[in-house]
């Protein structure tokens, strides 16, 4: 356990508690039904961390990213951000969610423009600011397109770098990756992993593969379904500064991936053994 | 390779275009046939005081052209449907935007909306006159109430249909009530406004026109009755030609608009059809 105060970069993520579930259960109601979402979620994100929630799908974990941004409230318990209930829309996070929800109306550049028109940026620092981030996603030469005429993968690139231009405290990822080809996933990964040690961003991180969540987080939290719980939350045997590109040959990933395996093909056998 | 590649992307072109050409002839053709057909069967199977013939209405549109009485006539027409349709679509937008965003307004002035959206407008004429007169307001103020309710229920409707994704995306990013406003709602609303405005553009004829012929002395709706009035039924047909060609111009103007307002709309329907 490392004293709280320690400022080197390993310590940077032990800092105080930046987002808190306590006792966060969530329940929908439709017409006739009534769904829990998710039941008795704890869960400590601290300032720099990088936590990824794995699980099979339907088991809340967008519900947790939709709570933290303000979007909805728990039914019980709290949802505290930097010690304050978040009761609002939450602005210091950005969101990034399954769909893209980029503007149709606007070209590549319009919608990277968004967030820097409403802080109300000067046009050249605008301009300026997108075509890095332009460069920086690999969109170069789609500039003048509108969202109909890229690809999905395309897409979610725009997506992701409209999120970095207003450089939120917080990212919530919502499988930000699962579009994009395998290169280029590993290229956005390294410029995510990059970007938030760097400017110290706490990043909430969900998605289905698991080579992924054990490659880029700090912690892991496995979820099961029907409601939602947390059922394991797994600490990364990483170092901080990992390289992504020798990771394969590294054996604590190695034995990690096949830990988040185990956890979750239990659930694989049962449904298969329900279907005999 | 390469070779017969283009040489079979110029062929489809080629038969694309002897299509179209072959199109307009056979268009050309159904116009000739119809309107010989009109002209054999006036006077001698159906009598000339109904149907007159195209050539008399022919003869009576040079006429009009020639004396000045087309221009004078159609340009005060166009003038009255123009500024209501500007008036009504604009004022349409406004309360439809306003109504679109406050749901407490919304609610408290909806029997009224529908009330009056039930009343047919035309209806409303004698009103405009013993407050306007029988001048050009009047049909103005006419048309512009025809044309209100299309577009203020399209817009309406067009605000309150704007993805709440959309807008809880801006509003992480920090946006205000006005961002959201320029940013989503208008944009994506826009599509309901045009819809609203193609279909309230002939409308704006039927204020005009109706607006005269209850009351005036100038204007295509003026021509038309006094045509009537004089039992000249070519007259009547070439009024009637006339009011045609200035509904197909407002149409294509504000197609033309749609078009430059929407440059994604272009790009989406351009593109190949995936699923």
């Amino acid at each position: 356990m490392q004293k709280a105060e320690d400022s080197t970069l390993a310590g940077a993520a032990t800092k105080a508690p930046l987002i808190e579930f306590r006792g966060v259960g969530k329940t929908f109601w439709t017409d006739e039904k009534e769904v829990e979402a998710v039941r008795r979620i704890d869960l400590v994100a601290r300032g720099g961390e990088f936590i990824s929630l794995i699980g099979p799908s339907g088991c809340g974990k967008s519900t947790l990213l939709n709570m933290t941004a303000g979007l909805f409230h728990p039914t019980v318990g709290d949802v505290l951000y930097d010690g304050h209930k978040v009761t609002g829309f939450n602005l210091k996070t950005g969101y990034m969610t399954q769909n893209d929800h980029l503007l149709p109306w606007r070209t590549v550049v319009g919608n990277l423009s968004v967030p820097l028109e409403i802080q109300g940026l000067p046009r050249a620092q605008i301009r300026e600011r997108v075509d890095d981030l332009i460069n920086l996603v690999g969109l170069k030469g789609f500039e003048k397109s509108y969202p109909s005429q890229l690809s999905g993968g395309m897409r979610k690139r725009a997506a992701l770098a409209r999120l970095l231009a207003y450089n939120p405290d917080t990212l919530l990822l919502d499988e930000p990756f699962a579009a994009l080809d395998a290169q280029l996933r590993l290229k956005m990964q390294i410029e995510l992993l990059s970007i938030c040690r760097r400017l110290n961003k706490t990043i909430i991180f969900v998605t289905h593969d698991l080579d992924e969540a054990a490659a880029l987080s700090d912690r892991i939290a496995i979820f099961g379904s029907r409601p939602g719980t947390i059922i394991k939350i797994i600490a990364s045997p990483l170092p901080r500064d990992r390289d992504l590109l020798r990771l394969r040959h590294d054996q604590d990933y190695v034995q990690l991936t096949a830990e988040l395996w185990d956890m979750l093909t239990p659930g694989l056998a049962s449904t298969r053994g329900e279907a005999a | 390779m390469t070779i017969t590649h283009a040489a079979e992307l110029k062929s489809r072109k080629a038969l694309r275009q002897s299509r179209a050409v072959k199109l307009n002839l056979m268009r050309v053709l159904f116009i000739v046939c119809l309107l010989s057909a009109w002209e054999l069967a006036s006077g001698r199977l159906i009598p000339e005081f109904f149907i007159s013939r195209p050539s008399r209405i022919f003869t009576t549109l040079v006429e009009w052209t020639l004396n000045g009485d087309l221009f004078f006539h159609a340009g005060i027409t166009a003038s009255e449907a123009f500024l209501g349709y500007v008036i009504g679509s604009a004022c349409g937008m406004f309360v439809g935007t306003l109504l679109g965003r406050s749901r407490f307004l919304a609610e408290l002035l909806d029997p009224f909306v529908t009330a009056f959206y039930s009343l047919p407008k035309v209806a409303l004429a004698p009103v405009f006159i013993l407050w306007l007169g029988i001048g050009f307001g009047m049909k103005v103020v006419l048309t512009a109430a025809i044309v209100f309710f299309l577009v203020f229920l399209n817009t309406y409707t067009g605000v309150r249909n704007v993805s709440r994704e959309l807008e809880a995306i801006l509003r992480l990013m920090g946006a205000r009530e006005r961002h959201v406003l320029f940013k989503v709602v208008l944009p994506s609303a826009i599509t309901w406004v045009f819809a609203g405005l193609r279909i309230s553009a002939p409308y704006a004829l039927i204020g005009a026109i109706v607006g005269e012929m209850m009351a005036s002395n100038r204007g295509l709706g003026f021509l038309l009755t006094r045509s009537q009035g004089q039992f000249d039924t070519g007259g009547v047909f070439a009024a009637l030609f006339a009011i045609m060609l200035l509904a197909l111009l407002l149409n294509t103007a504000v197609r033309y608009a749609e078009i430059k307002a929407m440059p994604w709309k272009t790009a989406e329907s351009d593109r190949e059809m995936t699923i």
